[in-house]
């Protein structure tokens, strides 16, 4: 039986890192090719040694796909591609393929020149890189060679991500990546067709999390800077450049269009304000309202959002900040946080998760004194809240789109062991299908039942449609006769009489024959004309004909009589029937064996 | 070139063969115009090439048949469909036998056999579909036949096994719209309609499963009861791969779950039995989480209009088991109420405070939700807006019907306050309004509304006003909440002001008892210190409407007011009575003897009783020349004037009686005059002032004809009456002078016994019957005669009674912006345009989009009509509209400020421009009636404003 084998190199039982290899139909494809955020040694990219040990991979990948820009899901990318090298195609969609460069420009910024570390690729192998991406659009079928079709769909989750649809023959495999069931602020929910594919590889972030609405969310968060602005505080918000912070800037810009309000709001500039502008671009990959009003006015474009500058923050009177990075650790959100930290009016918001160690993770957990370098200390005094918002799918929401893409068989990947356990559960009673949940290295295999095609011939069908009988139904099998050739990868059924044609051989024909004795006192030709009309009587709707050279001619079947020398009563008949008419002549050799009936003249 | 010679030919050829059918044998004589189908026939004949004929046919299509002439033209287009071997000829010839039977005045019975017929030789499955899509109709034109039913279903039957699936999808059509209710008698070979459309189900082409559900939908429809086994099949298609397969089997499943709300159904894998209705309302409530939105709008608005479902499983749909980690977590809606209950209000302060609480069992949790559950929270988070409406307006239907629902769902519609797009946060506002009378609001869910005030569109404030209006609070920290809230809002927005103060009145008086302890807080009194007067104009004054209206119900509230919130409420009562209510005041006297503090509900029979009475005592006025009639009249009229103003309900009818009695008075006065005995030259003075009285009975006639609703033929009978007697009166008048011809008037006449004969009964003794009696010598004889007679009639015909009808509205136009108080004038720079907002309350207006006009009178006597449009209409409330619009002014140059006037006017759309509006010639001399425009009844006062034009930069 074919399989399909699916191997993580990292995200397997884990988050980050995310890279998965799959093999199906004989084709090998990387899916996404990740880094991992927590390790800054080897580990930090996926163990490549695993394809192949020595040389480069293009002989043993078909395709890589990314499935969107975030850096676990893309950040080795150059070093696969330019350090161990592969020159195959990169499949991503257009706005992965526009925000990627600068977010692997942005990390190598990080690493090499402010940590130092050398060996890592450079500028021009992240270019070098991008140059091997195909861009991809929505609901485009692309082949990647004769056999192997991809096509995206709608995710969710960041600008342009995209679940991906892998089809090999009739055996398919889905990729989730990252995605988003509900919609929020700037971009739409994730959908896809009934495509049931053998495989739906999806991410398990929150496998056993249900989510509140994210109305509610967004109200509180309104509600909280409203709440500071009217007091005339300052508030922060401490973001990572992109994802979330545009999805945070349209709903207060679009607050401060409805309310009326005159506070400035302010975004730390950067690499957001390139970011932004594919954000602007990249308005189809968007979410209804902003796409719908686009004619109008961009979203993207602010009206109220300016671009932030140092001195700014001691402007008096309210004001909002977006400052990077998100977890208060250093940069420009740290210098502001601790010239507002003393003002009980003002407010940080921290919108996301906050790592341990962080200063965004000690206020958090309500440390109001703070220890600085140099021994100082910070008086915490602002108020602190937290706001989350995430946008991976919920357990309600994997469950759901397992129920619009009614898989086959199912593997979670990109999340926590143990929570995994739990959904693999849920999913295996929910909807009675396999669920595997491979660890890095470990390769989960899967046996599909392709159906295979073949090609048939129309005269065979025709004839079959002549034979009569109700009109073809795909829903039921039927059975009929032909021949099957194999020829060169293809399959073709045809007439017999075509395949004997087509291979030069020459028809052999099988015939039976068979002795019945019977009694009978008649002479032979009465005998005869007896078995005719027994015949005749018994079956209705058949050719029977008697033939003057003594046989009886049923459709193509013969029968003989012909007495024994020593007992005229005991006759043995004859019958012979071709292979072909095995049915009918089987049923007439045990019908004859039940002797004539007496009654008959 | 070529082509017109061509079609020159044709037409010459058709001609002849015109003559040639003309002299044909007898058969062909039942074409009475044979000259279109011989045409067809020629061209048909002509056609060289397929593509020919289909053209032929294509320009034959565009133009009318006559019904005489449809048969024929069917006979030719059939025999040349036989002959034809291009499928796409016999389609259009198909296709235009079905639209040729549409033909009024056809009865397409005729070419049924023969369209029939058609079918057994045709081998295009397009053409077949086409032919049963053509019999269709012609079943469809023949209702009451039966008989030709009954062979179309034979033949729909007999094509439903085709291998098209356009064939079998016409079939279906076919049997949905035809298929017989009641099962043929003693046919034992046709089988249940229903249960051969059922087979379709399961068909291998979604358009024909689609098109078997549409089939069975459309005999429900039609009235035929569907099976219960239906259901069963039509729950399976609502896992269907198609999208529109699924969206027919949600109507299905509710169609079926309508008519056995009752009946029980098992539950699969299990032993427990449910009612339909409740599981048909889980399954749709699955669809809501549907893959295509088409099907999600189709299920959230279906959802609503299933009110028999049971509570338990309504409540369901709002419910949403949130965990963290395997850990039960408490909602946001959850954890507010809590931190309500425990007195703390603020909410999500702490990090992780919404940190999950008791441990879950992994096998208790139900991820994907079996039934009902939370297909709401679903459908109003969901991506598409359309969506979010239909589950808003779902959630509105159930609610109302079940209080206990609209409990529930209160956190959820207060959280769509918040949604993205506008149209969804004022549906949503709307739908709080209509269910609040089932709900209180806690204060932290109010503080979430009243963050909605600051909203910049007005729509949203004035549904938000709308809504405060008819809420319910809890606490008295609610109701301080709301009216400080209402203060910023006046406060950022000046133009609500008439909106806020509606709105704190009806807080005011629906809370008394929660507004009594604030009183004195809000007025500012103190129980040992005088505290200063306020000045009149401050905001805080607006508490007034809102204690003073509380006052009403709250006996012990006056006693808390000082000495100037007595004055204060003397001035307020003039001043915006609408707003104050009539307080019973300890000490003093009643200030308006009409104030009518005890006319209860009571009064409206005895009002009227009172308007009844005043009209009978009219009606004894026989004569027109009788002593103190006119005094009579006066008397009436006056009184039913105070009525109106004194009894809004009857105003409308009173009002008219009034207008109608002075018309009447008017024309009694004008006949009364002595001048008709006076020579010529004498009574040119008395004319004018008789002439003024016609015309004003004329303009008035008008006015009781458009703006009054609620008419019925009998008194507009009446109005025209009173009409023709002004006129009369002009034409006598007119003949005085100089001579005129009364052939106008005649037509008049004439045109009114046309419209009103089936009430000249009624109109005995009157000037029309007697007018009509003398018609025959009236029309004969000379002009000066014919004046004469006139005249006699005119004032020996007696007062005309007047039937009220039940109910009767007068349509008014109040203009709230512009004041017209302003002294500020408008600026701007001449000779460009200045936009002017109008805010106007139009009630009892019938089609006020295209009735309503604003009419802007320049100060140089111009005057203008503006169309507003139709978007600027708002509908909040029956009999009520709100215009809000802009008008453009501009004016050249001039130096000083200049007032405009600004006023709605109607424009009546029954009769366009009413004859004679503007007066017979006679009317010459007389000043023109100022600010009204030919053809239009204002019906608002005039506002002025003044604009000043800036002087012009060189």
């Amino acid at each position: 039986m074919p399989e399909i084998n699916v191997t993580p190199l990292g995200a397997g039982q884990d988050v980050g890192r995310s890279c998965i290899l799959v093999s199906i139909g004989g084709k090998n494809i990387m899916l996404d090719c990740g880094m991992h955020m927590g390790y800054n040694d080897d580990r930090r990219f996926p163990d490549f040694s695993y394809i192949t040990q020595n040389g480069r991979l293009t002989d043993f990948l078909d395709c890589v796909i990314i499935s969107h820009f975030h850096l676990d899901h893309c950040g080795a990318l150059p070093y696969m591609s330019e350090m161990v090298g592969y020159d195959g195609p990169i499949y991503m969609t257009h706005p992965t393929k526009a925000i990627c460069p600068i977010l692997l420009e942005d990390f190598r910024k990080i690493t090499v020149d402010k940590k130092g570390e050398t060996n890592f690729f450079t500028s021009q192998m992240i270019k070098d890189c991008m140059k091997k991406v195909v861009p991809l659009n929505l609901h485009q079928t692309v082949q990647v060679d004769d056999e192997l079709e991809i096509k995206a769909y709608y995710a969710g989750h960041v600008l342009g991500a995209a679940m991906v649809h892998i089809k090999v023959g009739s055996e398919s495999v889905v990729y989730t990546g990252d995605y988003n069931m509900t919609p929020d602020r700037h971009l739409g929910a994730a959908w896809i067709d009934k495509c049931r594919p053998d495989i739906l590889i999806s991410e398990s972030t929150y496998a056993t999390t249900i989510r509140d609405s994210k109305r509610c969310r967004e109200r509180d968060f309104l509600k909280k800077v409203h709440e500071t602005i009217e007091r005339g505080g300052k508030v922060l918000i401490p973001v990572f450049a992109l994802g979330r912070a545009q999805e945070l800037c349209i709903l207060l810009e679009t607050f401060w269009e409805r309310m009326n309000l005159k506070a400035p709001i302010y975004f730390s500039t950067g690499l957001t304000e390139k970011a932004n502008h594919y954000y602007k671009l990249f308005i189809t990959w968007t979410n209804q309202k902003i796409r719908k009003t686009f004619v109008q006015r961009n979203m993207f474009e602010f009206k109220h959002i300016k671009a932030f500058d140092r001195s700014y923050a001691d402007n008096p009177g309210p004001m909002v900040v977006f400052a990077t990075p998100g977890m208060l650790h250093a940069g420009q959100s740290l210098q502001i946080f601790k010239k507002w930290a003393g003002n009980e009016k003002n407010m940080v918001i921290m919108p996301g998760y906050c790592v341990q160690g962080t200063i965004g993770h000690k206020i958090l957990n309500g440390q109001r004194k703070l220890e600085m370098e140099g021994r100082a200390t910070l008086d915490v005094k602002l108020q602190v809240e937290y706001m989350s918002f995430s946008a991976h799918a919920d357990a309600k929401g994997i469950m759901q789109l397992i129920r619009m893409a009614e898989p086959r068989n199912m593997l979670l990947v990109h999340g926590e062991a143990v929570k995994m356990e739990f959904l693999k559960g849920k999913i295996e009673q929910e909807f009675s299908i396999d669920c595997y949940m491979p660890a890095n290295g470990e390769t989960a295999t899967v046996t599909t039942n392709p159906s295979v095609p073949v090609d048939i011939s129309l005269n065979l069908l025709k004839r079959e449609m002549a034979l009569g009988g109700p009109l073809p139904d795909p829903k039921k099998p039927r059975t009929m006769h032909g021949t099957l050739i194999m020829k060169e990868n293809s399959l073709k059924l045809v007439s017999s009489e075509q395949a004997l044609k087509e291979l030069g051989l020459n028809e052999h024909q099988l015939r039976f024959t068979c002795r019945v004795q019977l009694q009978d006192p008649h002479s032979d030709p009465d005998t005869l004309h007896r078995i005719y009309t027994h015949l005749k009587s018994v079956l209705k709707g058949y050719t029977i004909q008697h033939l003057p050279d003594g046989t009886v001619m049923v459709e193509s079947i013969v029968i003989k009589v012909s007495s024994s020398a020593e007992d005229t009563n005991a006759k043995v008949l004859l019958l012979s029937w071709s292979y072909q008419d095995e049915d009918l002549g089987s049923f007439l050799s045990t019908l004859l064996k039940k002797g004539l009936p007496s009654g008959l003249c | 070139m070529a082509a017109h010679l061509k079609k020159r030919v044709y037409e010459e050829f058709s001609k002849v063969v015109q003559v040639t059918h003309e002299e044909a044998p007898a058969k062909k004589l039942r074409l009475s115009k044979p000259s279109k189908s011989a045409a067809l026939h020629v061209d048909l004949c002509k056609a060289s090439s397929s593509t020919d004929a289909l053209q032929y046919l294509l320009t034959f299509s565009r133009k009318p048949v006559e019904a005489e002439s449809v048969e024929g033209v069917v006979r030719i287009l059939l025999e040349h469909y036989y002959k034809e071997t291009d499928s796409s000829v016999r389609l259009k010839i198909a296709s235009l036998l079905g639209l040729l039977s549409k033909t009024p005045g056809f009865s397409p019975d005729c070419i049924v056999d023969d369209a029939i017929n058609t079918l057994s030789s045709e081998k295009s499955h397009q053409v077949l579909a086409q032919l049963l899509d053509s019999l269709l109709v012609i079943g469809s034109q023949l209702p009451e036949s039966p008989a030709v039913r009954l062979r179309l279903i034979e033949v729909a039957y007999k094509n439903l096994s085709d291998s098209s699936f356009g064939v079998r999808t016409k079939c279906l059509q076919l049997l949905g719209c035809l298929g017989l209710l009641e099962a043929p008698l003693g046919k034992d070979t046709m089988r249940d309609v229903q249960s051969i459309i059922s087979d379709y189900f399961g068909d291998q082409d979604p358009r024909v499963r689609t098109a078997a559900l549409k089939a069975m939908l459309q005999l429900h429809e039609r009235g035929m009861k569907i099976h219960q086994i239906i259901y069963d099949q039509a729950c399976r298609l609502l896992s269907d791969d198609y999208e529109q397969v699924r969206s027919a089997a949600v109507q299905m499943v509710w169609v079926l779950s309508q008519l056995y709300p009752e009946s029980i159904v098992p539950i699969p894998s299990s032993n427990e039995e449910i009612r339909l209705v409740d599981d048909a309302f889980g399954k749709i409530s699955h669809m809501v989480s549907d893959g295509s939105w088409m099907v999600r709008v189709q299920a959230a608005k279906t959802l609503g209009s299933m009110l028999q479902v049971s509570p338990h499983f309504l409540e369901q749909t709002l419910d949403k088991k949130l965990m963290s980690d395997l850990r039960r977590k408490r909602t946001a809606h959850e954890r507010a109420k809590e931190l309500f209950a425990s007195g703390e209000f603020s909410s999500g302060r702490k990090w992780a405070d919404d940190a999950p609480k008791e441990k879950l069992d992994t096998n208790t949790v139900n991820l994907i939700a079996s039934g009902a559950c939370g297909a709401f929270v679903h459908g109003l988070e969901d991506e598409m807006f359309e969506v979010r409406n239909a589950a808003v307006e779902a959630l509105c239907q159930l609610a109302r019907s079940s209080p206990s629902f609209a409990e529930k769902c209160l956190d959820f519609l207060v959280d769509m306050f918040n949604d993205e797009i506008e149209e969804v946060r004022l549906q949503s506002i709307h739908v709080l309004r209509q269910i609040s009378t089932h709900i209180t609001l806690r204060e932290d869910q109010l503080d979430t509304v009243l963050a909605v005030l600051e909203d910049s569109s007005r729509d949203i404030r004035e549904a938000l006003h709308e809504l405060l209006c008819f809420t319910n609070v809890s606490t008295k920290e609610c109701i301080q909440l709301a009216l400080l809230e209402l203060l910023k809002n006046l406060n950022k927005y000046p133009t609500d002001r008439s909106s806020v103060w509606k709105c704190l009145k009806f807080l005011g008086s629906r809370h008394p008892t929660l507004v009594l302890p604030l009183v004195p807080e809000l007025l500012s009194t103190h129980p040992y210190f005088d505290t200063p007067e306020p000045d009149m104009d401050d905001p805080t004054l607006r508490f007034w409407f809102w204690s003073l209206n509380a006052a009403t119900s709250c006996p012990t509230m006056p006693a808390l007011f000082s000495d100037h919130t007595f004055r204060h409420y003397a001035y307020l009562r003039d001043s915006l009575s609408h707003l104050v209510p009539p307080l019973r005041l300890p000490g003093r006297k009643q200030v308006y003897g009409l104030d009518s503090v005890d006319c209860g509900s009571g009064s409206v029979e005895s009002a009227q009783l009172f308007l009844q009475q005043s009209l009978n005592r009219v009606s004894t006025i026989q004569n027109l020349e009788a002593a103190g009639a006119p005094e009579l009249l006066d008397l009436t009229i006056r009184d039913l004037q105070r009525l109106g103003e004194l009894q809004t309900e009857l105003a409308g009818a009173a009002d008219f009686c009034a207008t109608f009695l002075r018309c009447q008075l008017l024309l009694m006065k004008a006949l009364q005059e002595k001048l008709w005995n006076i020579s010529v030259p004498l009574i040119l003075k008395q004319n004018i002032t008789v002439t003024a009285a016609a015309q004003q009975v004329l303009d008035e006639s008008y006015k009781l004809e458009f703006l009054y609703s609620g008419l019925e033929n009998r008194q507009v009978a009446t109005i025209h009456h009173v009409r023709l007697q002004a006129k009369a009166l002009q034409l006598i008048l007119a003949a005085r002078t100089r001579h005129g011809s009364c052939e106008k008037f005649l037509q008049d006449v004439e045109s009114f016994q046309r419209l009103f004969l089936t009430e000249l009964p009624h109109l005995q003794d009157s000037f029309v019957e007697k007018l009509l009696e003398l018609l025959p010598r009236l029309s004969s004889c000379k002009p000066v005669e014919q004046v004469k007679i006139l005249q006699t009639t005119l004032r020996q015909s007696g007062l005309l009674q007047l039937r009220l009808p039940e109910q009767i509205h007068r349509a008014t136009a109040t203009i709230i912006e512009p004041t017209g108080e302003s002294d500020n004038p408008l600026r701007f720079t001449s000779g460009l345009v200045v936009a002017l907002d109008i805010d106007a309350t139009l009630e009892h207006v019938q089609d006020p989009q295209n009735s309503v006009k604003v009419q802007v009178l320049y100060p140089d006597g111009q005057s203008h009509v503006i169309h507003p449009k139709p978007a600027d209409f708002r509908k909040p409330g029956p009999n009520r509209h709100r215009l809000i619009t802009q008008v453009y002014l501009s004016h050249t140059a001039w130096t000083g400020e200049a007032c405009f006037h600004l006023a709605a006017s109607c424009w009546p759309t029954a009769p366009p421009a009413p004859p004679g509006w503007d007066g017979p010639d006679a009317m010459d001399g007389l000043p023109a009636c100022r600010g009204t425009v030919e053809g239009t009844i204002p019906f608002s006062k005039h506002v002025k404003v003044f604009i000043m034009p800036k002087p012009a930069r060189r």
